[in-house]
């Protein structure tokens, strides 16, 4: 496949169906939009199917030199491979799930392709500048989107979510002019290995810091993110919570942990603080709601920290776990997100207490969010499981009491995720109306069959998720090797366990 | 330095001045019928001069053999590159401007001979190499000017911009003219070389007052803070095609004029004159934002919005060297592009009587009844704002990788933060237009030049337009290099 810019044309296919359904009729862009991005799932599943295990380090690169200043340069590592696998996949059930939007159909279905294009190339760019740029340009489409097929108030959604995430995006863009300056080159995987002076490593990660932590959110800049997620249409919260927060992370492991290993390890406490906090504080805030989506939204920022935590444990369970929570995340809350449209789709309500007794009317929609519900929480078996597993299980080598702290979010997760799951689909039908809501129909069940197919597997078989990148991880730890912070726990490895090698060579197995 | 050479170095020049008295008798004899004809013979003249000036800038042509009459003009390299600029929006406003005037017969034979002398004195005003020189562009410009803000005679508004316009600007005038005094009486000369060798030896008390008064002056014709209060008064009161004329051509002018005083007859002294630019930049940013926020009218949300872009440009000027005075060059041509596509897009802007609509709240979902105009003007706010994909970023970019790379970290840090606060009033235009209800307002038929104008401008200004950076980047850097090499 070496030559063929599959890359570049993961790109163009949204691209050209977004222009094409700014000029259709509501069906018809309907079609086009599935369409558009079920062929660029099957050329996701293509690049995954070729993409080397074990082979170079940035594999399908490309580089066209047409613009002054930066260059069109795209190329995956297995870390990106996986999130734009994780991106592809959830956005054929955003348009899916974009059913019950009847206003400006052409424009809407245009500014989520313009969504994907961006969300891709992010994770693509292999250049800083078009990084920026793909990185800020999603900000458009999704302020539209908050804006015109949102709730009723999606105007201060809207503007709190462009202006949050821009004043964090502009001060990165000033520490990436000063490194290319000093750098000489704006490719990444060249400043990636770079050594920026350590003390100057200080004000260049809180730049970045500043840019990624609005995005991933962090406590306390995390407030546009419930406002946003309650006001977005249903498949704008899949992406938002699916993709978009991804990038934050995605931003870390990228960008401030290769690049500034002096000044990740010297600000990790920061990040743990920041981490436990938000543990601990958007999960008590969670348990309290009475919106459905807001409460989401809450454990969305919970699980967020969970990721931020793991990257800043300087080593590879931290690392791999927060790369497969951020998976998992993607999955399970667009998978929550999703079953909370599909009620909302019924009775135009997200209050909690509007429903109940659900289970009775609608058995296929309690086992699936069930489902989801135990995925969010990280019971064994579903993919919550593993990466929050190793993430505090990285932390832990670190820091005892950032493992012990954040290991309480676990607890307030199922506190709070069974407490709304027990209030919607358990106890007594109190109100008539939702109590006649019929169960999924078939579009429904096309779109939470293959997110719950894939949290199991996630679940069942992490090891398909965690080989390609496993290389990639590998690397970072190495480079970050040198910065590592002494734990205080003082991890000692025991004597060989045969039988610890056959329990996983037989998990291996399934 | 003959004069027959001086002669053919100002082609441009002479083809304009004899085709406006050409256009002046026509005229005279042929009466308010003949503007039509006029027009046509003005955009025709103004795109000429725009050919006769382009082989200095492909050509590269840079230092003395293209200094005429005596170092008074320079017609290298710099000077064709905002000249070519200036002519052309010079002739897209005669182009859209008669549907504008049609409706209240203010057409008048006058109108495309004005924007032609002010053109002309546009050109004079950036490639002066000499304070005379200078002065006589800049009042060339300033007459013609005066008297288009105050063009539609039978509107309150428009006469009220007039007046204020001239008033402020003799006073500006007033104030530069005192620097100049001050820098002839400090240094000797006139010329800016002559000023240039005279201050190597270190800038003089006198001559640094009289660096101080010339900024102040300039600073008011490229309406900087703190010289700026005239133009959102001006801007909203003058007739919509002057408006985009001042917006565009005067704010290349003047911007040029600037880069020649600053950085080629003052540009040894930068160190003196730094500070004061960084801070007319950041208050330009900061004030042109703040005070946007809360207009009701469009075209004072544009006059904020140029002094707030004003201050970007004004970040390359800091860094004083070649790429500063590129990225600058390069920013203007975004900027009169996306200026060029906003105005037009307020011309089209009209209700069923063809009367001009100018208050933001009603454009009210006009993505629904005008989506075509919708989506230009969405284009031209975020291209404005800067945000990327759209080519307003790329301008933007240019400027602050200059002040980083020249180690002015504070300024850029700053300068962006506060582009944030720029943000928010674009987004509120972004929102009435998509979010708010219809108000079905503007119904007018647009007329098809304004179509053309508009999608060129929108195509350029869209991510299409980082197609050209190469070759816009290779232009810029010529003209910025011909400046540097002026002696």
């Amino acid at each position: 496949m070496s030559g063929f810019p599959i890359l570049s044309l993961m790109l163009a296919v949204p691209l050209i169906a977004a222009v094409a359904c700014l000029f259709l009729q509501a069906k018809a862009a309907r079609t086009v939009a599935l369409a558009a991005t079920l062929v660029n799932l099957a050329l996701g599943v293509a690049l995954w199917m070729n993409f080397d295990i074990g082979g170079t380090q940035w594999q399908f690169t490309e580089r066209v030199e047409i613009f002054s200043g930066f260059s069109w340069a795209l190329g995956i590592d297995g870390i990106a491979l996986l999130l734009i696998m994780l991106s592809v996949f959830l956005m054929p059930i955003c348009i899916g799930a974009s059913h019950s939007i009847e206003k400006r159909v052409g424009e809407y279905m245009a500014a989520f392709l313009l969504v994907e294009v961006f969300m891709l190339g992010v994770f693509m760019a292999q250049d800083l500048y078009l990084f920026y740029m793909f990185f800020e340009a999603g900000l458009i489409p999704m302020y539209l989107i908050i804006g015109i097929w949102g709730g009723a108030d999606r105007i201060y959604a809207s503007y709190k979510f462009f202006l949050y995430t821009l004043l964090g995006s502009v001060l990165m863009l000033v520490a990436m002019l000063w490194m290319v300056h000093t750098a000489g080159t704006s490719d990444i995987p060249t400043l990636m290995t770079y050594d920026f002076d350590p003390k100057v490593q200080t004000w260049l990660w809180l730049a970045f810091f500043a840019s990624f932590a609005v995005k991933m959110p962090m406590w306390p800049v995390h407030t546009w993110l419930p406002a946003a997620h309650v006001q977005a249409p249903t498949a704008g919260s899949v992406i938002l919570a699916g993709v978009l927060l991804k990038m934050g992370g995605y931003g870390f492991i990228r960008f401030s942990l290769p690049m500034f290993p002096e000044a990740s390890a010297y600000f990790a406490p920061l990040v743990w603080g920041l981490s436990m906090a938000a543990v601990v504080i958007t999960s008590l805030i969670a348990l309290v709601q009475t919106d459905m989506k807001k409460l989401i939204a809450y454990s969305s920022v919970a699980h967020m920290a969970i990721v931020t935590i793991g990257l800043f444990a300087f080593n590879v369970q931290g690392l791999e776990g927060s790369m497969l929570v951020m998976l998992s995340h993607g999955l399970v809350s667009g998978a929550l997100f999703l079953c909370v449209g599909v009620i909302y789709d019924r009775l135009h309500t997200r209050e909690i207490a509007r429903y109940g007794g659900l289970a009775i009317n609608m058995p296929r929609y309690a086992l699936f969010f069930l489902l989801f519900t135990m995925a969010s929480i990280g019971l064994p078996g579903t993919s919550g499981f593993v990466g929050e597993f190793l993430s505090l299980g990285g932390i832990y080598q670190a820091s005892t009491w950032a493992a012990l702290i954040c290991t309480t979010g676990i607890i307030l997760g199922a506190a709070y995720m069974l407490y709304l799951y027990r209030r919607v689909v358990f106890g007594e039908q109190k109100n008539a109306d939702a109590a006649a809501m019929p169960d999924l129909d078939v579009r429904e069940l096309l779109m939470v069959v293959p997110l719950a197919l894939a949290a199991l597997w996630m679940g069942i078989y992490p090891e398909s998720f965690i080989a390609p990148m496993r290389a990639d991880i590998a690397a970072l730890d190495a480079r970050l090797a040198r910065a590592k912070p002494e734990g205080d726990s003082k991890v000692t490895l025991g004597k060989a366990n045969p039988a610890h090698e056959e329990v996983s060579a037989h998990g291996g197995s399934h | 330095m003959d004069w027959s050479h001086s002669l053919r170095l100002i082609a441009p020049e002479e083809t304009l001045s004899i085709a406006g008295l050409i256009l002046l008798l026509i005229a005279a004899w042929g009466g308010d019928k003949a503007s039509r004809l006029i027009s046509i013979l003005a955009v025709a003249a103004l795109v000429g001069a725009a050919f006769l000036v382009a082989p200095a800038l492909c050509g590269a042509h840079m230092g003395p053999d293209y200094s005429a009459f005596f170092g008074q003009v320079r017609a290298d390299a710099f000077s064709s590159y905002a000249k070519i600029l200036i002519y052309l929006s010079a002739a897209s406003t005669l182009v859209v401007a008669p549907a504008f005037f049609e409706r209240t017969g203010a057409m008048r034979a006058e109108f495309p001979i004005l924007i032609v002398f002010a053109a002309l004195g546009s050109g004079m005003m950036v490639s002066a190499s000499d304070l005379l020189a200078l002065y006589i562009g800049l009042e060339m410009n300033s007459l013609a000017a005066y008297v288009l803000a105050a063009f539609v005679r039978t509107d309150g508004r428009s006469a009220e911009a007039g007046l204020k316009y001239f008033v402020l600007g003799a006073l500006a005038s007033g104030i530069l003219l005192y620097g100049m005094s001050l820098t002839y009486g400090f240094t000797g000369t006139t010329s800016f070389s002559g000023i240039n060798a005279a201050l190597s030896g270190g800038l003089s008390h006198g001559a640094l007052f009289g660096l101080v008064f010339m900024l102040a002056g300039l600073a008011f014709k490229i309406s900087a803070v703190p010289f700026h209060m005239w133009t959102p008064d001006v801007y909203e009161g003058a007739p919509t095609p002057v408006t985009k004329f001042f917006a565009t051509s005067g704010k290349v002018a003047a911007i040029g004029l600037t880069m020649r005083v600053l950085l080629d007859a003052f540009g040894d002294q930068a160190a003196a004159w730094r500070q004061i630019v960084v801070f007319i930049a950041l208050a330009s940013i900061v004030i042109g934002a703040l005070g946007a926020i809360n207009q009701k009218n469009i075209k004072r949300l544009m006059a904020y919005s140029s002094i707030n872009n004003v201050g970007f440009i004004l970040v390359g000027l800091a860094a004083a060297n070649v790429q500063g005075a590129s990225a600058m060059l390069f920013y203007l041509v975004i900027y009169v592009a996306t200026s060029v596509a906003g105005f037009v897009a307020i011309l089209m802007l009209r209700d069923e009587n063809g009367e001009q609509v100018e208050e933001i709240a009603k454009l009210g979902g006009l993505s629904r009844t005008r989506p075509g105009i919708a989506a230009a003007l969405a284009f031209v706010m975020f291209s404005l704002a800067g945000i990327p994909p759209m080519f307003g970023f790329w301008g933007k970019f240019l400027v602050f990788r200059a002040a980083v790379d020249a180690d002015m970290m504070a300024l850029a840090f700053l300068g962006f933060a506060a582009s944030v606060i720029g943000a928010f009033y674009y987004l509120k235009v972004v929102k009435v237009m998509y979010f708010d209800e219809a108000t079905g307002v503007v119904t007018w038929k647009s007329d098809v030049w304004h179509k053309a104008i508009l999608g060129v401008t929108c195509l350029f200004i869209s991510p299409l337009g980082y197609l050209l950076s190469g070759w816009l980047q290779g232009l810029s850097d010529i003209a910025a290099t011909a400046l540097f090499h002026a002696l």
